[in-house]
């Protein structure tokens, strides 16, 4: 075993996962571990395998090769019955032909709890997720945010050691959802168990994890708290999938001086190989437009549209490239604007070499 | 006017032909008459002699217990299949159910013959040998009920019970069974029904000195027909009516509240 994976506080770790589905190759050498009382999200587009994953910790796919690790020891060949982790399915699944009371002492019936306990346990469960009083009603006779609290009550009164959630909240309104992004946060201290989550919502992941793991095609593209993930994106996947972004081809001249479509741009970043293409990123908060004789280059507004806090701008710029660009100040269409992007906001990277290449955060 | 008067002459002659022999054969059944023409008068007589009749009631007998048998061995067997069929990839399925709808669709008596030349090669016709057909022939029956049911389950929702604990079986037994349990009865009814109401694979199959109801109204109306014979189809005519309605009525209560805290206890 190697030692330096085995920190005292990893409750769950990964290594080396592979699983293909028909030959097509799913998950490709995946590895994380996982601290105790963290609330961690995978986050990724639709069919990137974030599923299979919680499948494979769930127990209920094998993975062709690699290792699932609880505690240190190895429960890759474990039924799901036989490991201490619950699951939150994304169609909720609670049993039709039970109530709400029989759905959420499924777990403790099957393990010969007195009644006493179950009763205590069921109504501590309904207090949690603030839906006392529903111990008689059917699954069916439920909205989709209260079935979705009686799935959580259902796995948390077996008292798992971690609570897998499949985007949750993925069927649920606007409204309803931000609700329950605090109610699960205020869960998940409350129990103080670990979260393993998963969606492909990036606000949902940066408002609700300490950790997030972006994940595409299988293949884990960066690990971080949210703040890292959101200002210091490792490539231009994690830059596109975290906010909008502005992506654009450079060719980084020398230390600190990338060029765009011929016009040169300071920035911070040193240790690329002379004009080496890279992918700019440029949030669009980061643009800054100003009179046409102070910008680094010139462009024309195309579109501009209220987005509540702040303006969203399409601008065309002389060098080929359309940037899109948020501010408080309103231009009308056809303006002449300068663009002007300060030296700390230009983030550089490579580009992808191929689909496999793999980024991992070394020490997270 | 021309076409509603066309529309209801159309329906009558459905009637005449669909119901109208039926109607005769009940009402004969009651007629205290040996001729077919004339009304002598309400009378039960026939039926008593129906149930006096040693002959008639063992093949009663034999009916009911090969109905009910057949039906129960291929429920086990079929939801079994549905539940392998349910997990297999799209060729493989397709490939299956094929096979699956030949005996449905195959002439009766090219599967009675069929049948019958395989079980002389090792078992002597009987009983034993018409319960082997009569399973053979209600099996895909049985696959078509159960199918609809577990392609309609959240495959999600015996994940859920494995991931609260409970093994395979347990899981099987609490959930995936209490949801297709409604898929399971039609496919008992219709297999019952399947069984009473063969009258070719049985010829076929039973051999000599076995006889169910529909081969000894057969065998006797060979030797001329007996008004004790329009009070044993009645009786036969009632049964599968019931079983047809209780196939009916099954599935519709699954929501209900008692067969769910039924079905719960199971
Ligand atoms: N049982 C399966 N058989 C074949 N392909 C599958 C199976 N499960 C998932 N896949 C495929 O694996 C890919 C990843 O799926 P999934 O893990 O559900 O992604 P996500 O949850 O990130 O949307 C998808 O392309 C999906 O079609
Ligand atoms: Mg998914």
């Amino acid at each position: 075993m190697e030692q330096t994976t085995m920190t005292s506080d990893s409750i769950l770790e990964l290594k080396h996962i592979h699983k293909t589905f028909d030959d097509k190759t799913i998950i490709d050498d995946l590895s994380f571990q996982i601290q105790k009382n963290e609330f961690i999200t995978l986050l990724g587009p639709s069919g990137c395998g974030k599923t299979t994953t919680l499948r494979i910790i769930g127990g209920f796919e094998k993975p062709d090769s690699g290792q699932v690790l609880f505690h240190g020891t190895d429960i890759t060949n474990y039924p799901p019955e036989k490991r201490e982790l619950n699951t939150v399915f994304q169609s909720y699944s609670l049993f039709p032909h039970m109530n709400v009371e029989d759905n959420i002492a499924f777990g403790l019936r099957l393990k010969k709890k007195s009644k006493a306990y179950i009763r205590d346990r069921i109504s501590y469960a309904l207090r949690l997720v603030n839906l006392e009083g529903f111990e008689k009603r059917r699954p069916v006779s439920l909205s989709g945010g209260q079935q979705q609290r009686i799935a959580i009550a259902r796995a948390v009164v077996n008292e798992p050691k971690i609570l897998l959630l499949d985007e949750p909240l993925g069927a649920l309104d606007l409204k309803l959802r931000q609700e329950m992004q605090h109610e699960l946060i205020r869960l998940k201290n409350e129990l103080g168990i670990t979260f393993i989550y998963v969606t492909h919502d990036q606000e949902e992941a940066l408002t609700m994890s300490d950790r997030i793991i972006v994940m595409n095609q299988g293949i884990i593209q960066q690990v971080g708290n949210p703040v890292d993930i959101y200002n210091e994106p490792q490539n231009a996947f994690v830059a596109d999938f975290i906010g909008e972004s502005n992506i654009i081809d450079g060719i980084m001249v020398r230390d600190r001086l990338v060029t765009i479509g011929g016009v040169a741009f300071p920035c911070v970043d040193e240790g690329f190989s002379p004009n080496q293409l890279v992918d700019v990123v440029i949030r669009p908060e980061d643009v800054e437009l100003v009179e046409p004789e102070n910008g680094l280059t010139t462009g024309i507004v195309r579109d501009i549209v209220f987005k509540g806090v702040h303006y969203e701008i399409q601008v065309d710029s002389q060098i080929g490239i359309s940037f899109l660009v948020q501010t408080t100040q309103a231009f009308s269409v056809g303006t002449s604007v300068g663009i002007r992007v300060i030296p700390d906001n230009i983030h550089i990277m490579n580009k992808p070499i191929s689909s496999d290449e793999q980024i991992i955060d070394k020490d997270a | 006017m021309v076409k509603k008067l066309f529309s209801r002459l159309y329906v009558g002659l459905i009637i005449l032909f669909l119901y109208a022999p039926i109607a005769v054969l009940i009402v004969l059944s009651f007629n205290d008459s040996k001729s077919r023409v004339v009304w002598g008068g309400f009378t039960t007589r026939w039926y008593s002699e129906v149930f006096s009749n040693s002959t008639i009631l063992s093949a009663f007998a034999t009916t009911i217990a090969l109905a009910l048998l057949s039906a129960l061995i291929a429920s086990v067997i079929g939801t079994l299949a549905a539940l392998g069929i349910d997990r297999m990839r799209r060729k493989q399925y397709q490939v299956v159910m094929f096979f699956t709808n030949i005996p449905l669709l195959n002439a009766d008596i090219v599967t009675g013959i069929a049948l019958m030349l395989w079980f002389v090669r090792f078992l002597p016709l009987g009983f034993t040998s018409l319960l082997l057909a009569h399973v053979t022939f209600n099996i895909p029956y049985v696959i078509l009920c159960v199918l609809p049911k577990l392609r309609q389950m959240d495959v999600n929702l015996y994940e859920a019970a494995r991931d609260l604990g409970a093994n395979s079986r347990t899981a099987f037994f609490k959930i995936t069974f209490p949801f297709i349990l409604p898929g399971v009865l039609s496919g008992f009814f219709l297999a019952v029904t399947m069984s009473m109401d063969d009258f070719v694979i049985t010829y076929f199959t039973k051999g000599a000195g076995v006889n169910t109801l529909s081969t000894m109204i057969y065998g006797e109306i060979r030797k001329g027909i007996k008004p004790e014979m329009y009070a044993l189809s009645t009786i036969l005519f009632l049964i599968i009516l019931l079983l047809l309605i209780l196939m009916n009525i099954v599935p519709r209560l699954k929501n209900r509240e008692q067969t769910a805290s039924a079905v719960r206890d199971f």
